[in-house]
């Protein structure tokens, strides 16, 4: 009795901070995570419609056959073509369903499609550093580490790399990570419904300072507040080049908000190509997803 | 370099307080039980009975005493890590710095799963599966004592790391660039590459030796689909073992050539790919999990069937689920990284593969419910382990489905969740599993039952324990907190990481009333001696021996009409018959063969970790020499002459017979 | 085996607890088991190859250090070497010990003369500057070939331990159950040879 008290009231507790909430993956700010949070809660309800039932049974078969209530006893009774035929249906249309609801959801939320309909998407390049952030816009001409700013309601395309380990890129309140590998470049197509300021960090364990990988991913009202950010970032002063980028690569923990003023036209692509230029002509650069799904199906063959 | 290569002074972590407690108490214990084993002069009877025997059931009691030793360790690393999270909130530092904290949450993976949980299922493998399939032994007996010990000899590698040197700081998975020797300088990946290997390659030996055992050494009459559930579920996952094994001896051998001779497989730089890694990393991780958790099916099927009192409800629907998850195992393992940027063709493949394996284990699940159905439940410890298996594993598996669907991966992926997921699959079904076969086989092994009270004392510890810690991985997992943080700072997570530390404590207390149930059990094993061999009036042939069995199993191996054989042969009133005449039983010697082979290789792993070339070789040709001795060697077997047999065979008739009349 | 068999007439062996031919068919079966783990273990290097044989890190590729005539004779030599172990197999069944001993010698003989070209190819490579850690291509090909390499001359220890056996021993139960396993062992290793003389040398090479 007691267990099942301690889970009602834990579940109770659960439901009122979740919904009440507070930056979490239940309390999307942006298309792609409200997609996302809908999809968790149809298919826990679906899944529930089983799981529920079966809880129950069982303690109730536990208790209702326990030795000392003389109930009916059938000690050779093992086999019902019936009884098996439906406990093997059930999870067969449940599976089904979720598979359906699987197949188009994967495809609707695949991070690499853009978000279509939302007008121009803004591109910022992701480098995932030990262990920091680097933010590059090259369209803006500016480069930032550990805050990345962007307005509302526009999409945002993130082509994402790694200088070293892999770490994921997330922002839990917009919806879907991507990992970031060096020597790779991996997409990932995130909007902000709107503004406000939102944590994202790797969650994707990189070595001693990974807890200190965080950033603020800051959602401006409008695209001018967003042109007057670029506009603060520019008067800054400071720039990353080429030469300047290894000292920033360098090992660092909680990493301080940067800004740079200027960076070096193909920064981003020299970062991915000072690694992918090894892997032969094959995978080379003009298709760079290319390498991550040869590899799949490649282990695939071989499985 | 010096003849240590690069071992110094310097490498054992003087200035950690905490190793050098740990350490203090390891030694005291050590010498506490060194000196018990000299008052009481067991020294000989360790090493003549034990640690040379070849008998299949000490070597399982071995491995589980093994598993036991290392659940203490991998828990001590479980309970410094929520404690951890619960003072480090709020931007404290907490009392684990990051090098110190990251080789905590890596050894525990590495612990649990490889030290813990695989040599508590080998074990019950090993005590039962032979005695199920009226075997004398295994196939090969030699090679089963030789397993244990290379198993054992990567638990010694992977405990000396906390002394001498470091673990890894990679997490379990070892994921390389991280593991590479760029960024992993340390000697904390050489320790995980060398234990994984030694106890791999032993968990590859058992399952072949299981293999031959099942298919070729089954009591006459007893056809495949009359092996009793447990034997099934052991057969599909040695069959996993030994497809997937091969795996990952390859990608640790790949990512050694890497670490010690530049070669480039995983490295960032000239080519090398990491993702390879991770895909033949899972290609055997996931399997492992299947290895895990279906011999824990298994053990639910017998124990839910005995103590109904009932046959168990689709036999053969359980020997084909279990073969379609083992199947189904092998073809989901991208969905550990669905975050990779594969296509939405691959990701929804493999998403979809990874639901399909729930049909199987549900109609699993209601084949338990359906064999409680009309029977007489004896609410015993090992029924209380299962009916908390059923309930919480249902959880386990729904939220694994929730995990299977990339969309929901794509913002659950290393988060909490994940953490909360697998640990109630595992923990809630693997590891339950394995504490149900524990009880439920404790007296066959040695002769005594566990103390009921205790017992249950220690079950319901561990489940609310279970349910305190893990369900607030749970919440935090939808709060957006991420796996291996080391320190936190937001006031939304606090609550749930001082309750996940709560549950850390009453699991706690699961574990040690687990330590005294085993030690009233030993006080008071008169009064639970088993003397009939049969305590539960269970249904399989391991039942028809005396308890602890004969050493040589069977006097006479029965012939098998059903797949309940000592149902069977109790209905029909042949059971504990003597026969007039026995036949000189042929039996293998204990040698010390296995023990050395594994210092050898144990020796070259530990030298290969430090650079101590010299040794390596040593200890190579050591264990390679005593091997071929061995194969010279012409003393292996004797015989148990037909007088003997028939007094031990009499005795047990005669024990069983006065209980049955009383 | 040999101390239980003067106790035992064969009847009551093969009734009780397995004779000969049941030791020999769990030996078997066992051995050819582990032979199917050692094929995956082959496989995953040949993923491995397969994925990485493209990444040159802008060095060599296959074409320009493949010599295949030099490869071809390596061949040779190994499939001889099966042939010449099936001889002795033959021989050892008809319980001719001489005749195996001498098989065997030949066998031996043709499996050193594989794994001395071998080591000469590697050596010639890493002196030219092709050594494993210069590309993901060449740590994948040496590893692949180096793989096999190591089983080959782990069969020859098996093998100078059996021809020992054989002499000492002359071809009793148990020597003829464990040459059958080395020469399971064997065979296999050329069926592996030949994937890798394939897809390494031969599509390495076109």
């Amino acid at each position: 009795m007691f267990i099942r008290n301690l889970s009602k009231w834990v579940c109770a507790a659960a439901l009122l901070s979740l919904t009440g909430c507070s930056g979490g993956i239940l309390d999307p700010k942006g298309q792609i995570g409200a997609d996302e949070k809908s999809l968790i809660i149809i298919c826990t309800i679906l899944m529930l419609l089983v799981v529920i039932p079966v809880i129950v049974m069982t303690l109730y078969f536990a208790w209702k056959y326990r030795a000392d209530r003389n109930e009916a006893y059938e000690p050779k009774w093992s086999h019902s073509s019936k009884i098996e035929a439906i406990v093997w249906t059930i999870p067969i249309v449940i599976v089904v369903v979720l598979g359906v609801i699987t197949w188009r959801s994967t495809h609707a939320l695949d991070p690499y499609k853009p978000i279509e309909d939302k007008g121009e998407h803004l591109t910022v390049e992701v480098v995932s550093l030990n262990w920091k952030w680097l933010f590059i816009y090259p369209e803006q001409g500016i480069a930032t580490v550990n805050e990345l700013v962007f307005p509302a309601n526009v999409p945002v395309e993130y082509k994402i790399t790694s200088e070293s380990t892999m770490n994921s890129f997330f922002i839990p309140q917009l919806g879907s990570q991507i990992y970031s590998m060096a020597g790779m470049e991996t997409k990932l197509h995130l909007i902000a419904n709107e503004p406000g300021t939102f944590d994202g960090f790797s969650s994707n364990y990189s070595g001693a300072g990974f807890s200190g990988m965080k950033f603020k991913a800051i959602a401006t009202p409008t695209r001018q507040d967003f042109n007057d950010w670029v506009a603060k970032v520019k008067a800054g002063g400071g720039s990353l080049t080429q030469q300047s980028y290894p000292a920033l690569a360098e090992p660092s923990e909680n990493h301080p908000v940067e800004y740079f003023a200027n960076v070096s036209d193909g920064l981003f692509h020299s970062i991915v190509m000072k690694y992918m230029q090894a892997h032969g002509e094959m995978n080379y650069y003009e298709k760079p997803e290319h390498s991550a799904h040869q590899m799949h199906s490649m282990s695939e063959a071989e499985e | 370099m010096s003849i240590f290569g690069k071992l110094t002074l310097e490498s054992v972590p003087y200035h950690e307080p905490i190793i050098m407690v740990t350490l203090a108490v390891v030694a005291v214990v050590g010498l506490v039980i060194a000196g018990l084993i000299t008052k009481y002069k067991q020294w000989s009877v360790l090493w003549h009975d034990w640690i040379t025997s070849i008998d299949h059931k000490r070597l399982g009691i071995m491995y589980i005493v093994l598993a036991l030793v290392m659940l203490v360790r991998g828990f001590a690393d479980a309970i410094m890590m929520r404690s951890q999270l619960a003072l480090a909130t709020n931007g404290a530092a907490g009392y684990l710095p990051p090098e110190h904290y990251d080789q905590i949450f890596s050894a525990h993976g590495v612990i649990m799963i490889i030290f813990m949980a695989m040599p508590f299922m080998i074990g019950l493998m090993n005590i039962i599966v032979p005695l199920q399939v009226g075997a004398r032994d295994v196939a090969f007996p030699f090679l089963n004592n030789l397993s244990f010990w290379l198993t054992a000899g990567g638990a010694i590698l992977i405990n000396i790391s906390l002394a001498v040197g470091e673990f890894a700081r990679t997490g379990w998975v070892a994921y390389p660039p991280l593991s590479e020797l760029a960024y992993s300088p340390g000697v904390g990946v050489d320790y995980y590459i060398w234990a994984l290997q030694l106890s791999g390659m032993g968990t590859l030996l058992t399952a072949v030796n299981f293999l031959v055992t099942v298919f070729k050494m089954r009591a006459p009459g007893m056809r495949l689909m009359q092996m009793p559930i447990f034997t099934w579920t052991c057969t599909w996952a040695n069959i996993l073992v030994a497809a997937s094994f091969p795996i990952l001896t390859a990608v640790l051998a790949m990512l050694t050539l890497d670490r010690y001779l530049g070669f480039h497989f995983f490295t960032n730089e000239a080519g090398g790919n990491a993702m390879m890694y991770i895909n033949l990393f899972w290609a055997w991780g996931h399997p492992e999990v299947y290895i895990l958790i279906l011999p824990a099916f298994g053990i639910f099927s017998e124990v839910i069937s005995t103590f109904t009192g009932k046959r168990l409800f689709g036999y053969k629907s359980m020997v084909y689920a279990s073969g379609a998850i083992s199947i189904l195992g092998f073809i989901v393992w991208l969905h550990h990284f669905f975050t990779m940027g594969s296509s939405a063709n691959v990701n929804a493949f493999f998403g979809v593969m990874t639901m399909i394996i729930a049909v199987p284990t549900g109609a699993k699940l209601f084949n338990w419910l359906f064999t409680m159905y009309r029977g007489r439940l004896r609410i015993t410890v090992p029924v209380l382990w299962t009916i908390g298996f059923m309930v919480t594993f249902t959880i386990g598996g729904m939220t694994g489905v929730l995990l299977a669907i990339p969309g929901a991966d794509y913002v659950l992926h290393n988060s909490l969740f994940l953490i909360a997921h697998f640990h109630n699959t595992i923990l809630g079904g693997a590891v339950f599993g394995y504490f149900a076969g524990f009880n439920y086989w404790f007296p066959k092994a040695m002769g005594f039952k566990l103390h009921e009270g205790w017992g249950k004392a220690s079950f319901w510890c561990w489940l609310v324990g279970f349910f305190v810690a893990f369900m607030p991985l749970y919440v935090l997992g939808f709060l957006g907190m991420t796996r291996r943080l080391n320190h936190t700072n937001n006031p939304e997570w606090n609550l749930w990481l001082y309750i996940a530390a709560v549950g850390g404590v009453i699991i706690m207390f699961g574990i040690i009333f687990q330590f005294i149930q085993l030690y009233v059990s030993f006080k008071e094993r008169k009064q639970l001696k088993d003397t009939t061999g049969d305590p539960w009036n269970g249904h399989t042939l391991e039942w028809s021996t005396a308890s602890p069995p004969q050493f040589y199993n069977f006097g006479h191996i029965p012939t098998v009409h059903d797949i309940d054989a000592w149902t069977d042969m109790k209905e029909k009133g042949i059971a504990y018959k003597l026969l007039d005449k026995y036949l000189p039983i042929h039996m293998p010697k204990n040698t010390s063969a296995g023990v050395l082979m594994s210092l050898g290789f144990t020796g070259f792993g530990f030298a290969m970790i430090w650079h101590i070339w010299w040794l390596a070789i040593v200890g190579l040709v050591f264990a390679i020499g005593v091997y071929i001795k061995r194969c010279y060697s012409r003393d292996v077997d004797y015989f148990v002459m037909p007088e003997e047999v028939h007094e031990i065979e009499q005795a047990h008739a005669a024990a069983a017979a006065k209980e049955v009349t009383a | 085996m040999n101390t239980a068999a003067n106790y035992l007439t064969p009847d009551a062996a093969v009734h009780e607890h397995g004779g000969h031919e049941e030791h020999t068919s769990h030996s078997v079966f066992g051995f050819w088991l582990y032979l199917m783990t050692d094929c995956l273990l082959f496989a995953s290097f040949f993923a491995t190859y397969a994925v990485l044989y493209m990444n040159t890190a802008g060095g060599v590729s296959g074409k320009d250090i493949f010599e295949l005539d030099y490869v071809a004779i390596e061949t040779a030599a190994l499939l001889l070497s099966s042939i010449t172990f099936g001889f002795a197999m033959i021989t050892a069944q008809g319980q001719k010990q001489r005749a195996t001993l001498g098989w065997l010698l030949v066998t031996f003989a043709f499996g050193a003369v594989f794994i001395g070209m071998e080591i000469n190819e590697f050596h010639h490579l890493i002196a030219e500057g092709y050594g494993p850690q210069k590309s993901a291509f060449l740590s994948a090909f040496f590893s692949l070939v180096g793989l096999h390499g190591l089983h080959v001359t782990a069969g020859l220890i098996w093998m100078t331990v059996m021809m020992i056996e054989v002499v000492r021993r002359g071809l009793g139960h148990q020597t003829v159950t464990r040459l059958s396993c080395l020469s399971l062992f064997w065979h296999f290793l050329d069926i592996v040879w030949i994937c890798v003389f394939t897809v390494v040398y031969l599509m390495g090479a076109m």
